[in-house]
């Protein structure tokens, strides 16, 4: 068996669709930054999500930390559970503070994780306790319309 | 002549032979596994089908991937600019490029300049009684013939399909950034902000491979069942283009359907 031209040009091929593949992948995806090794799972309940979804991201301090792995509705309290994959490399306290937020006006919601001072750490599986809901629009026009109504009321 | 009764029984014709059709397809594909042993074992048969439809496909994918992501990326501006937020134009480029343009086009585009000449060249060896000959030398046709064109072409389409996507990002790029003059970070940090390499280019990746198993298929099963003449073998080339067409997209909609339902 001799090499010929032929096996060239389709080494040719496979590496240049190797490259692409790796430029697609590193350059495009985001492989290098998204790679969270281990990741331990925390839960938190909220009244109401809002607009959260699956996959979307948790951030600390504006840096994304984990993602959201699952999205339930308990039965029981008609609360949503929320699951947490968090990266491994951080560990919080156990009076974390687990909030709702929107990225920008229009962006999408995320969880972010507002660190508290306690000296113990939450572990894998635990519950974070204190969680403030989504913002619904509508609330709070219709708040801010009563309240406004209610001044108008005194005033007269 | 155009009775109820003959309408019918021409319909109900048409109908068995589609389905009789179809499940002799099934087999083929069979065979094709079971006597795929060949291809590997004599990898340069394989080695020269992957050249004649992967190498010699390179042209146009390459170029058309180059000008499919100059439209997007001029289309995209266009539209982002209303609301403000150009910089946006690199996920909105890389993201129609490898969930949907780069294998839905690119396998297109394999289909009519790949497909096409592998029924050509099949269909013309039936004709011409090649294959025949061969089960004459007690050389089993479907695994000299017909499963290294069948495994070139699966092989060759996710690769193509990753050239054609990173070509567009390159032609959105080009248009972007370099012609109009879109920030050169936002662009790339929004992409990779926005892109999932599991989520987004290996669903990609994915697609391709089964339009690549598809298309293939087609092609190789077209030839083989062709009418062994010159009329029959040009109806097969021109039923392979266009089953191909009709099946890569009816399979790009299940496909989509199954990997990017729900989640964001």
């Amino acid at each position: 068996m001799n090499r010929t031209v032929l096996d060239l040009w389709v080494g040719f091929f496979v590496a240049l669709g190797i490259a692409a593949l790796l430029f697609l992948a590193l350059k495009v995806g985001n492989l290098s930054s998204a790679h969270m090794s281990e990741t331990y799972v925390l839960q938190a309940k909220f009244d109401n999500i809002g607009g959260l979804k699956v996959r979307g991201p948790v951030k600390s301090a504006g840096v994304v930390v984990g993602r959201i792995a699952e999205i339930k509705f308990d039965p029981v309290s008609y609360e949503a559970v929320v699951t947490l994959n968090v990266d491994g490399r951080y560990q919080f306290p156990k009076d974390t503070f687990a909030s709702i937020y929107t990225a920008g006006l229009l962006g999408e919601q995320y969880v972010g994780l507002d660190v508290g001072g306690d000296e113990k750490m939450l572990k894998a599986g635990d519950t974070i306790a204190k969680t403030q809901s989504a913002v619904v629009l509508e609330k709070m026009i219709s708040q801010f319309l009563f309240s406004k109504a209610a001044d108008g009321q005194d005033k007269k | 002549m155009f009775s109820p009764a003959s309408l019918i029984r021409k319909l109900g014709h048409a109908t068995v032979e589609r389905i009789w059709r179809l499940g002799f397809a099934a087999r083929f594909f069979v065979a094709i596994l079971r006597l795929s042993g060949t291809s590997f074992r004599r990898l340069p048969l394989t080695l020269r089908e992957i050249y004649f439809s992967g190498v010699l496909s390179l042209l146009i994918i390459l170029v058309s991937g180059l000008f499919v992501g100059l439209v997007l990326g001029l289309q995209g501006f266009e539209t982002l600019q209303r609301y403000g937020s150009t910089e946006a134009l690199g996920v909105l480029v890389a993201l129609s490029l490898t969930r949907e343009l780069g294998p839905v086009v690119a396998a297109l585009l394999f289909a009519s300049r790949a497909g096409s000449s592998v029924t050509a060249e099949i269909g013309l060896m039936k004709a011409t009684e090649q294959l025949k000959a061969m089960d004459m030398m007690a050389v089993n046709p479907i695994a000299r013939v017909v499963a290294p064109r069948f495994w070139g072409g699966v092989v060759a389409m996710p690769l193509l399909a990753a050239m054609f996507s990173a070509m567009g990002v390159l032609g959105g790029w080009l248009i972007g950034v370099v012609f109009i003059g879109v920030d050169d970070g936002a662009f790339w940090s929004q992409m990779q902000a926005g892109v999932d390499w599991r989520y987004d280019v290996w669903n990609g990746v994915i697609k391709s491979f089964v339009f690549g198993i598809a298309v293939s298929l087609i092609a190789v099963f077209e030839g083989y069942d062709s009418v062994p003449t010159a009329e029959g073998v040009s109806r097969a080339i021109t039923r392979t283009v266009v089953t191909s067409a009709l099946t890569i997209l009816a399979l790009d909609f299940v496909l989509t359907s199954f990997m990017f339902r729900g989640a964001s």
